[in-house]
């Protein structure tokens, strides 16, 4: 489904991703952890080109990532985005945001697109929020809404970058359920996370990041349970122990 | 209080009484302070009011309405201007069903306006008085068939399109009807010239300067450069030197055989220099979205044109109401420097009203006076539209 090969990228000097290779299987679930820094938001950034990569391949459901527009508007249509600060659309309602994307995209007829956004809202729990604005919910509805807006465009494939990360505690419950939902249901998905408990339940695999590239990868079970490298440990030790 | 207690609901507000009490009465020289206040009061808006209503002598201004309203436009086809007028009231009312709010307010005001003409203390054509009842009425049938099933915002839309063809077509005369013969434009004058300027320069100037601002920001080069250098050029000269411009040098580049009316070229002079001023506050609008507004709208792919459109520009747009109407309030002053270009618009009528009469040159503070209320009314206007706009686009602010 996602095929990444040697892939390099730099900011100015600072050389984030040195050579990241990685294969993801359709509807394999993918947990990406490690410290800040260590280049893993950039990472799944790359693989619908809001980062761009200078060396390497990235092919994403058989189309190669290049400068080509088209690709990239090909590929962005198969990939949908959850972002950590929500990114919801202020000016526009909850069902607005939901059915912007297959109006103007896929160019549904309004009545369809909005049937499916509520299908959605319905799918994510918050049926009732529809027209509501995004200011006017908590932060855990904005992300669900968010995933809503994604699942509309009926990706192929889910990138979460930090879902939970700016939610308050008692809202990352609900989020991480609908995402666990999202998983059962046989979703091709790569999670950039610190929720360890949904990695050690959801994640079909787990990647560790550190330096730009990746450390050691595993099933959940092996990589909590025997770790093999020494940054693992200490890392696994410093987010397990608080 | 024990710890049981509830704690009470913070007392409600106080009446009028209890208000006047606690906040002009409540100590000795809270007392002394008040009551002079009262006097001061009392004395100045006795001397404004006596001034206004006995000292102030305002026939110039009742003897020349004409010349204020229309200028120099041919008596006998004034006419066309009320009819513009009417065709304008007609559609406010038309929207005031349809959009409701604001647009209700201006479309009550336009009747009240009207009616007021029909009842004026003093001499006034009966035809005058005529539009004065006919106003009103407009603005009511406009409402009326807003309640039809025209009563949809795209027919109202495309109405006030047409009435745009309409108006102009009335001012300006059209070739080969007999009934509308051509009327110079530089006869237009007063308060319509002052309108049709600021008008056309604020639906011209704010196109332009999205797509000035736009273009600043665009990754294409070239692009940026042209829409750079225009914006710091024309911000860089002051207006009186654009109009000056537009009024003398273009003719020099123009062939012999075109010959771009001059009012038009004093509109086309106020737009561009509006525009590159419109552009730098719509580009501190588009400056303020966040990032990750921009790369949502990619990853639901949106292409370019439909993030601008649909994402950046709505947010944009919102953020910087009150600078744009700020600009559109400084447009409607700077028409009366038309004059620079030979235009005889409010603020010149009311020289030339002064200087026609010898009696009159010393009613000049009495002319002065009625201009800078005429201009009060429209800017404020336009300054209580934009509140109301803000606080409608409010829903949902993050």
């Amino acid at each position: 489904m996602i095929i990444c090969r040697n892939v390099h990228k730099w900011f100015d000097d600072f050389h984030v991703l040195r050579g990241v290779t990685m294969t993801i299987k359709r509807q394999e679930v993918i947990v990406i952890c490690g410290p800040s820094g260590s280049g893993k938001s950039t990472f799944i950034r790359t693989i619908n080109r809001l980062e761009e990569h200078q060396e390497g391949e990235i092919i994403v459901d058989g189309i190669e990532l290049s400068h080509d527009i088209r690709n990239i508007e090909a590929i962005r249509r198969e990939v949908g985005m959850v972002f950590q600060q929500f990114n919801l659309f202020p000016h526009l309602t909850v069902l607005q945001n939901v059915a912007l994307a297959p109006i103007w995209v896929r160019k549904w007829p309004k009545a369809r697109a909005e049937e499916v956004a509520g299908q959605l809202l319905e799918r994510v729990g918050i049926p009732e929020q529809a027209h509501k604005y995004p200011g006017q919910l908590s932060g855990g509805q904005q992300q669900r809404v968010a995933i809503a807006r994604a699942l509309a465009m009926q990706p192929k494939i889910m990138l979460f970058d930090e879902p939970t990360s700016a939610l308050d505690p008692e809202m990352i419950k609900e989020v991480l359920d609908v995402m666990r939902e999202l998983a059962r249901s046989g979703m091709t998905m790569i999670v950039v996370t610190h929720e360890m408990g949904f990695a050690r339940e959801a994640a079909d695999r787990i990647a560790f990041f550190d330096q730009g590239n990746i450390v050691e990868q595993n099933t959940p079970a092996e990589f909590f349970a025997h770790p093999k490298e020494d940054r693992t440990r200490l890392f696994l030790s410093q987010i397990l122990s608080h | 209080m024990n710890a049981t207690s509830a704690i009470r609901r913070p007392p409600a507000p106080p009446g009028a009484v209890r208000w006047i009490k606690k906040n002009l009465l409540s100590t000795w020289y809270n007392v002394l302070l008040t009551l002079v206040a009262l006097i001061f009061v009392f004395f100045v808006s006795r001397g404004v009011l006596r001034w206004v209503f006995f000292t102030a002598n305002w026939t110039p201004i009742t003897s020349s309405l004409k010349l204020f309203a229309v200028g120099q436009f041919p008596p006998d086809q004034v006419w066309r201007v009320g009819t513009a007028v009417l065709l304008v009231s007609f559609f406010f009312g038309l929207s005031w069903r349809v959009w409701g709010g604001t647009v209700g307010t201006f479309a009550l005001a336009l009747a009240v306006g009207g009616a007021a003409v029909a009842v004026l203390p003093f001499e006034l054509s009966s035809g005058v008085r005529l539009w004065g009842v006919a106003n009103p009425l407009l603005v009511g049938v406009g409402y009326l068939v807003g309640r039809t099933s025209l009563g949809k915002p795209r027919w109202a839309a495309l109405g006030w399109a047409l009435s745009f063809g309409g108006t102009t077509a009335l001012l300006t005369g059209v070739r080969g009807v007999s009934w509308l013969p051509r009327v110079e434009t530089g006869l237009w004058g007063g308060l319509l010239l002052t309108f049709l300027l600021a008008l056309v320069g604020i639906v011209a100037s704010f196109p332009i300067g999205v797509l000035l601002a736009l273009g600043r920001r665009s990754s294409l080069p070239v692009l940026k450069l042209f829409c750079t250098l225009f914006i710091e050029i024309v911000r860089g000269v002051p207006l009186v030197t654009i109009l000056f411009m537009f009024s003398v040098i273009l003719p020099l580049f123009l062939p012999e055989d075109v010959r771009v009316d001059r009012v038009l070229r004093a509109m086309m002079g106020m737009t561009l220099f509006a525009a590159a001023y419109m552009a730098e506050n719509i580009r501190g609008g588009l400056q303020a979205i966040p990032s990750g507004q921009i790369e949502a709208a990619k990853a639901v792919g949106l292409n370019g044109l439909q993030t601008t459109v649909l994402i950046v520009l709505p947010q944009a747009l919102r953020m910087v109401i009150p600078a744009i109407v700020g600009q559109f309030i400084a447009l409607f002053m700077d028409t009366t420097l038309a004059v620079i270009v030979g235009l005889v618009e409010l603020l010149q009528i009311g020289r030339a009203v002064i200087q026609s009469n010898p009696e009159w040159l010393m009613l000049d503070m009495e002319v002065y006076l009625f201009i800078g209320a005429v201009f009060w009314v429209f800017t404020y206007a336009m300054s209580y539209a934009s509140q109301r706009l803000e606080q409608t686009l409010g829903v949902g602010r993050r």
